[in-house]
């Protein structure tokens, strides 16, 4: 799912070798076990710069992927038979390895499409080890199952390469000391690991979605992966959770309007002002879909809700077409759910969409631990405005415009500034 | 129109991740096909770095090219050209310089 369509012509799809990458470190991994991981990334190194050297003077395979797992594979086999692994292999695959009459065979069925799907979720649930900061599983998902340098990781986050480095060195570190085979987490577990898989998906996607980077494709290249291994938990029946279907059809309504929130002069258009025809359209119809997948669960989560509220405003016709009334309820629920102070401040203004301004003002005043928050401040200062609290407002968007981490972000709220001036 | 082939010396990865590696795959992409559409590529292969030398009346074999890597020929492609000089323009679009490689053209000698 492509959600920018400047596909350059070529043999080769966009992003071949890094999702390649992604999908043999996990099949390797799976293979050798998470101690020897760094060999499998060696073989996936050796095996892409091979296809570079081999494919470049006009030779391309019709069936790249075929080829590289080809290569992948022997280079695995080489490495068994003349026993050079770090760690000795010990999983499920163990005795089949020992004869070479089941050797080539084995390492060759765990390239099928199936095999290699669920070698990646297998990675996902070991990136996403409780252990690891959320930071650092990000960080992981990006370089392990996405294909994705240190350095092009650090410029997604606006970090220095460095620091990427040092993260993902400690977080291998970590889970090479665990040496536990690839496995999915026990039946008691493993709703709690899903959490945190979709968490750490969601915050992958946040990043890409909220972040004005100046390079808008690494932007969206964030939300298509986080996307991409979404899918992926969807289409596992052991993943495929109403949750997981909720967050999908979250980021597929958020990601319709990627390419409106943001106009030609790189200044932030709000959501009343964004042109609706400009929305994607595969998207929403997207989002409906997998929102009706979720809903077969006993439990109301609070990505259902997110997805639901985003949903209202992906398939309203025009701002004022607006349910707010629907929206304000399912905030209602959303704050019942998560207690999290940042629905309660979306509550506010939805509460405000519906007629009742200085009720939601009082209410926004009223909440605690998020008065120092950039949105915050933005919104409040917004409120104020609209009930002609000009002098308020002013100083509200004056605080805010000092924590605005981006141009697009200090653009907006100068507009806003000069608004109160008149 | 007459043969030319180019030999490829050194060159090779430039950058350090999958999604530079498959942009440096582009480039030559793009440059062959570009060849291909002018009429100009006749055929190309890469070659293994791995081989082997047969010497001297003796035949003495022995494993190699084992020069220097950025000596070893890792590629040819035939190309026809007007001349000499109109071969040495085709070649100079080629990516293998960005990677700080070497190109080698020779005419082919026509027989008779």
């Amino acid at each position: 799912m492509s959600l920018t369509s400047d596909n350059a012509a070529g043999p080769l799809v966009d992003h071949l070798f890094r999702h390649e990458a992604g999908k043999m470190v996990a099949v390797l991994t799976r293979l050798f076990g998470i101690g020897n991981m760094s060999q499998a990334e060696d073989i996936v190194h050796d095996t892409l710069l091979k296809a570079l050297e081999s494919w470049k003077f006009g030779n391309i395979p019709a069936n790249p992927e075929a080829w590289l797992y080809m290569v992948a594979r022997n280079k695995a086999i080489d490495l068994i038979r003349r026993n050079k692994l770090k760690r000795k292999i010990d999983n499920d695959l163990t005795i089949s390895l020992q004869s070479e009459y089941t050797l080539a065979p084995a390492i060759g069925e765990l390239f099928g499409p199936c095999e290699i799907a669920d070698s990646q979720l297998r990675m996902m649930f070991a990136c996403c080890y409780p252990a690891l900061s959320a930071e650092a599983q990000i960080t992981l998902i990006l370089n392990v199952l996405c294909g994705l340098s240190a350095k092009e990781i650090a410029a997604a986050f606006l970090t220095q390469t460095d620091t990427i480095n040092k993260r993902l060195y400690r977080s291998k570190e970590r889970l090479r000391k665990e040496n536990k085979p690839l496995d999915y987490p026990g039946e008691h577990e493993i709703l709690k690991r899903t959490e945190t898989v979709l968490k750490a998906l969601y915050l992958l996607f946040s990043e890409g979605y909220c972040s004005a980077h100046p390079d808008l494709h690494i932007r969206e290249d964030l939300c298509e992966e986080a996307m991409r291994l979404v899918i992926l938990l969807t289409e596992h029946p052991k993943t495929n959770l109403p949750q997981a279907n909720a967050l999908m059809a979250l980021m597929c309504y958020q990601a319709s309007r990627l390419g409106s929130r943001i106009n030609d002069n790189g200044n932030i258009v709000l959501l009343e002002d964004q042109d609706r025809s400009k929305w994607h359209k595969y998207l929403v119809e997207k989002g409906n879909d997998y929102l009706v997948l979720s809903a077969n669960g006993p439990d109301l989560h609070e990505y259902q809700i997110e997805a639901a509220i985003a949903g209202v405003h992906a398939n309203s016709a025009s701002f004022d077409d607006t349910d707010w009334q629907l929206i304000l309820r399912l905030y209602d629920r959303l704050v019942i759910i998560t207690g999290n102070p940042v629905a309660e401040l979306n509550r506010c203004i939805a509460l405000a969409r519906t007629g009742e301004l200085s009720a939601a003002v009082e209410k926004m005043e009223s909440l605690s631990g998020i008065s120092d928050n950039y949105y915050y401040k933005t919104s409040l200062g917004e409120l104020n405005y609209q009930t002609g609290n000009i002098a308020v407002a002013k100083e509200l968007f004056e605080a805010a415009f000092l924590q605005a981490n981006t141009l697009a972000e200090k653009e907006l709220l100068q507009r806003k500034l000069e608004l109160c001036c008149f | 129109m007459e043969k030319f082939m180019y030999l490829f010396r050194g060159g090779g990865r430039l950058n350090q991740s999958p999604e530079e590696w498959q942009a440096q795959m582009h480039k030559w992409y793009q440059w062959i096909t570009s060849l291909q559409q002018k009429g100009t590529y006749v055929s190309g292969d890469p070659l293994q770095a791995a081989g082997k030398q047969l010497s001297g009346t003796a035949k003495v074999l022995t494993d190699g090219p084992y020069t220097e890597a950025k000596e070893v020929v890792g590629g040819y492609l035939v190309v026809l050209a007007n001349d000499i000089d109109h071969a040495v323009e085709i070649a100079k679009d080629c990516p293998i310089f960005e990677e700080n490689g070497h190109l080698e053209v020779r005419p082919i000698q026509k027989m008779g």
